[in-house]
């Protein structure tokens, strides 16, 4: 079953705050992860593989640079969830 | 030339999560070996089943994220380095005059090897984009040097187990010259990872003691059967006299000599006549203007492997002569293991710590003494008797490098 927005904004925040020790209610839709959060390109890859694992997803590399913000990584997530 | 002082130190080692506790633990004469309990011992039938393990590990240290970045290596090297810089007093420096000088034998083997079982399970996606920052063998010296924020130069002494002795050797001249005012030096390492074990074991380096770990260390007893690695780090801050005198820093000791030679002989085997690890020793008392017969302590390199220990004796007897028999020596690997990269460093600590206190540590398990190796040792913890006397700690690695640190009270 294909999760929702919610959820997986959830799920997206546990990586973020695992990886970084960023508050995981601080990362919300709008925050961009480079300008806002401060999410470097080393932690941004090691965030996008683990959200590869957990929601089964792929997010080839070319892709990576078009995620800006937490909306788009959310957007594209559960848009091609399997 | 400009007088080098050491105004702070830091330890996390087998023995204990900081200096202080390390240097009673070994002083209460208690060892930092013991059977690991990790299952991939079993799985892999390793021939040796103990280790010495840092006493507290880093995870209880550090802060996840920061241990999620740091090889386990550069996570005891930043948490000792931190240490002696709170025990420094946090000197205020120009960042551009303060630099890093951090050794690894080994740098950062689990990483590497987690990274290639990553890569053979589940492909290259799953090799981590912080592989190559946590394996490299700078990453202990880089982990510390971003933390204090130091611009004067980071660097990286690799000279297997004579690492920790050849950085600190590096930072105390690069004071000396004025090339920086303050230098926080010294080594780590984190290789109880079952290929070094087997590696070592391979060669016949490690003691097979398994039914007995805390014996297993035995420098100059008749019955030692290899060393007992072990993990830790250890670091200075070094300090340019006058500046540590007129800010009213707690001044431990100075560091008057480090040198560094090599054999040239065989690339594990020392070269049984000594004279390499000897010029190392002469040379370090002719950089601080000693005499043989000036020196009192000496904390030995004694990894307790059978024929690295007479090679030390033989290059002591070269260097001492008559005057041997006046020395109190101290072979602390008995209490920690062999700590590689960061023998250096904590040894060098206890070498302070036993000038300052004018106390000598004892050396364990050292029930029949090798009539080869005709040292003073003494088992429990001996009083020294001349304040003014210069201490000395030989490291020597694989390569036929030999590095030695002298040091007298100020």
């Amino acid at each position: 079953m294909a999760l929702s927005e919610q959820d997986v904004l959830a799920g997206l925040a546990e990586l973020v705050n695992d990886e970084t020790g960023i508050a995981a209610d601080a990362v919300q839709m709008d925050k961009s992860f480079t300008d806002d959060l401060d999410i470097d390109s080393i932690s941004m890859m090691t965030i996008v593989v683990n959200a590869e694992d957990k929601f089964g997803v792929k997010i080839p590399d070319e892709e990576v640079k078009n995620l800006i913000t937490v909306a788009d990584a959310v957007n594209y997530i559960t848009s091609n969830q399997g | 030339m400009r007088r080098v002082v050491v105004t702070g130190i830091g330890a996390t080692t087998p023995l204990g999560g900081d200096a202080q506790s390390s240097w009673q633990a070994l002083l209460e004469g208690k060892s930092g070996v013991a059977t690991l309990e990790q299952e991939w011992v079993a799985r892999h039938e390793l021939p040796v089943t103990f280790a010495a393990q840092a006493k507290v590990p880093a995870a209880e240290v550090l802060t996840p994220q920061e241990a999620k970045r740091l090889d386990p290596s550069s996570q005891l090297a930043l948490i000792s380095g931190r240490q002696a810089w709170e025990d420094a007093g946090s000197p205020e420096v120009e960042p551009e005059r303060l630099a890093v000088d951090f050794a690894t034998g080994i740098g950062g083997v689990w990483t590497l090897l987690d990274a290639y079982d990553a890569l053979n399970e589940r492909g290259p996606r799953r090799v981590l984009p912080m592989t190559v920052p946590m394996l490299m063998p700078n990453g202990p010296a880089a982990a510390i040097g971003m933390d204090l924020a130091a611009r004067g130069g980071v660097r990286t002494a690799v000279s297997a187990c004579a690492s920790g002795n050849e950085s600190i050797a590096n930072g105390f001249h690069r004071v000396q010259r004025g090339e920086a005012d303050v230098v926080v030096a010294g080594g780590a390492e984190a290789a109880i990872h079952p290929l070094p074990i087997a590696a070592f074991a391979a060669m016949q380096a490690l003691s097979k003691r398994n039914d007995n770990p805390g014996a297993a260390s035995r420098p100059y007893d008749t019955d030692r059967d290899g060393f007992v690695m072990g993990e830790g780090a250890g670091a200075l801050v070094l300090e340019e006299y006058e500046s540590a005198k007129a800010r009213g820093a707690r001044i431990y000791c100075e560091i008057v000599g480090g040198s560094v030679t090599s054999d040239a002989y065989h690339i594990t085997a020392p070269d049984p006549e000594g004279s390499g690890a000897a010029r190392a020793v002469i040379a370090a008392l002719e950089q601080a203007d000693a005499k043989a017969s000036d020196v009192e302590h000496v904390n030995a390199h004694a990894t307790s492997t059978p024929v690295g220990d007479i090679a030390e004796f033989t290059a002591l007897k070269r260097v001492f002569g008559s005057h041997i028999d006046n020395l109190v020596v101290t072979a602390t690997k008995s209490a920690t293991g062999h700590l590689l990269g960061g023998a250096g460093a904590v040894e060098a600590i206890f070498t302070i710590l036993a000038l300052k206190e004018q106390m000598s540590p004892g050396t364990l398990n050292l029930d029949n003494q090798d009539p080869q190796i005709p040292l003073n040792v003494p088992r429990k913890p001996h009083s020294l008797s001349r304040k003014e006397a210069v201490a000395i700690s030989n490291s020597f690695g694989f390569g036929g490098h030999n590095a030695v640190l002298a040091f007298r009270n100020v």
